[in-house]
């Protein structure tokens, strides 16, 4: 009876080779890049937990608890409490949540549109593309978290405020080396030729130019993923950013690192040790990527 | 049959930073429908700029085109607005470029390259634009055309990836196909497959086309009347027949010498054309061909001769010494 799985798999010849070429891509990428594999997988681990973090996280992130107020770690509080009595490791679950959709909505959107830009300023030339590049330059002249800080103040602190605000002066920098790579496929004779074929502007750029510039943009969407949970989480952190009761890793920090540094170091030790891993892991993806999808980019 | 296209004193030019390069400088020629015409001349010459300012796609604001006329079907094509003259491209006037490895998108598939001109231009539907795909693959010679159409232009070879280029340039049934070296990046044997094949379908299709190209082997073949460029002008036109039994431009038997020949005895060396083309922007007063020519006379240097017709009204060449040219004075001679 062994016989008849083998059969099947033989017939279903189209199937094949597709599969087993993502498959290799992927068994290539962890053999060549053990550390960026590793990253992959915490990454992985990082999604599944934010996904699951109702199922999984042992109280509820919110729930005040007097009776166990700044408990040590202990087989009852894993990671111990804060002041409040809420366990630290339930709210270090659900915190992931927020690290993750910002740091993935904005360096998704910033990166989209930082393509777009430089896409379009690329394939333009001349006179646009002086003009855009000049106000890019000046975004790019404040560091991104003064920008940041500027934007949150001015729009306010809900979550899709926050993530615009981190995702706006991210944007030049995406902008600028998507531009780089479009410029060189601007001179491609494809897109000439789509010129020559009547096609409009905005389909040459979206549909024949923007599809060529997919290895930088993943690049810039992990290396941008990283910076974007950090900027998270130092806005947090200076309390510009989520707000109480809102489980999330910078606020967390910023609770426990004044007043309880060494009466309940747990507090601040945890948020600590799990921000530093996000972006650590995603830097590292960040990094693999990039080597193993543009070597020639590796230097920059 | 009518005048398709004809070309009135068309000048571009660019502006670089070493001054205005005049890239074509008033040249008049046509094309009448279903004619094969071809626009031969060196690199630089101002050959591809001519097909470039046909379809406006001169790379401006470097690039302008200063003056003239370019009256297709009888709309002047520099009236157009930029709307217009993008149901023009790819609908009525297709373009074939050099490059088959690099005029293919690399990151979509064959079948979507084909279809989305028919799709914008005439307007078909998704399944009638691939219907049509598969039929366009099948009269430019590509077999098996349902699974290469899901295929990526890598997976093609560079005489099919021409192939489907001239497949694309075809696609919305275009009254000229403008064709810059289109067989120049491919080898031999395959050149005269592609050259056939274009041949044979604007014939069968009665498109008219215009060929440009470096190699007088296609010309003697493929076209019916050729325009010889040298430094942005039109220095001779005739029927391709007639270019090569009698050329009166010291330029065109300069070519025609320069190039390897099966029909006589071999001779040990070819004749080139000796010196450079000249700077652009900076063109002499007189003929520009003055430097390089072995007939040259004091009148060249200072007055440029026009193009002038010689005995058949279809012959004309812009050359002060036609006669000299005519009876075949040996250059070499000439020059010692």
């Amino acid at each position: 009876m062994a016989v008849n799985p083998a059969i099947e798999r033989v017939t279903d010849l189209e199937e094949v080779p597709r599969r087993s070429r993502g498959q290799a891509a992927v068994a290539d990428f962890c053999r060549r890049r053990p550390l960026g594999a590793i990253a992959a997988a915490a990454i992985l681990l990082m999604v599944a937990v934010a996904l699951a973090a109702p199922l999984i996280a042992p109280y509820d992130p919110v729930a005040v608890n007097f009776g166990a107020m700044l408990d040590a770690p202990s087989a009852a509080h894993w990671l111990g409490t804060d002041s409040f009595g809420r366990d630290v490791l339930s709210r270090l679950i659900h915190g992931s949540r927020t690290a993750l959709l910002v740091g993935f909505g904005s360096s998704i959107l910033s990166a989209t549109l930082g393509a777009l830009l430089g896409v379009a300023s690329a394939y333009f030339g001349g006179r646009v593309d002086l003009y855009l590049q000049r106000v890019m330059d000046i975004f790019l002249s404040f560091p991104l978290i003064i920008l940041a800080l500027a934007l949150v103040t001015i729009l306010g602190n809900a979550l899709p405020n926050l993530i615009t605000a981190i995702m706006i002066p991210m944007i030049p920098r995406c902008a600028l080396v998507i531009r780089s790579s479009a410029l060189s496929i601007r001179e491609m004779p494809y897109v000439d030729a789509a010129r020559a074929a009547g096609f409009g502007h905005g389909r040459i750029i979206l549909r024949h130019m923007l599809p060529n510039v997919m290895a930088p943009y993943l690049i810039m969407v992990t290396a941008f993923l990283g910076q974007a949970i950090l900027l998270e989480a130092s806005l947090s952190f200076l309390g510009l950013g989520v707000q109480e009761p809102i489980p999330a890793w910078g606020l967390m920090l910023r609770g426990a690192a004044v007043e309880f540094a060494e009466a309940a170091p747990w507090m601040a030790i945890f948020p600590g040790l799990a921000i530093s891993l996000a972006v650590f892991a995603f830097n590292l993806f960040g990094d693999s990527l990039r080597d193993a999808l543009d070597p020639r980019l590796r230097t920059q | 049959m009518g005048t398709l296209l004809s070309v009135e004193g068309l000048v571009t030019q660019f502006i670089t930073s070493s001054g205005v390069v005049r890239a074509v400088d008033g040249v008049t020629w046509d094309v009448e429908e279903g004619e094969t015409v071809a626009l031969v001349g060196e690199s630089g010459c101002g050959k591809s700029v001519s097909a470039l300012s046909i379809m406006r796609l001169v790379a401006e604001p470097a690039g302008r085109i200063v003056a003239g006329r370019i009256l297709f079907k009888g709309r002047d094509l520099l009236q157009l607005s930029e709307e217009g003259m993008r149901r023009v491209r790819g609908r009525e006037i297709g373009m074939v470029f050099q490059e088959p490895m690099t005029s293919l998108n690399p990151v979509l598939t064959i079948g979507r390259q084909l279809t989305e001109g028919l799709e914008i231009h005439l307007g078909m539907s998704p399944t009638d634009a691939r219907a049509r795909a598969v039929e366009l693959l099948g009269l430019v010679g590509i077999p098996d055309a349902a699974r290469r159409l899901r295929q990526y232009p890598h997976q093609f070879s560079g005489g099919m990836r021409q192939r489907m280029v001239i497949a694309m340039a075809l696609a919305c049934e275009p009254s000229l196909v403008l064709a810059d070296e289109p067989t120049t990046a491919l080898d031999v044997t395959i050149q005269a497959q592609i050259l056939e094949l274009m041949k044979s379908l604007s014939r069968r299709l009665g498109v008219a086309m215009l060929i440009i190209t470096h190699n007088l082997g296609v010309v003697a073949r493929y076209a019916d009347r050729v325009n010889v460029m040298y430094a942005g002008r039109i220095i001779e036109r005739a029927s391709a027949r007639e270019l090569y039994a009698h050329p009166r431009h010291p330029y065109t038997l300069g070519l025609l010498r320069s190039v390897p020949r099966l029909d006589e005895p071999i001779r040990a060396r070819l004749d080139p054309i000796e010196g450079q083309p000249p700077d652009l922007t900076r063109l002499p007063r007189g003929c520009a061909f003055v430097p390089r020519c072995a007939f040259r006379t004091d009148r060249c240097i200072v007055e440029r001769p026009d193009l002038r017709p010689l005995n058949g009204a279809e012959h004309v060449a812009a050359c002060w010494e036609v006669e000299r040219v005519a009876v075949g004075g040996c250059p070499k001679v000439a020059m010692a």
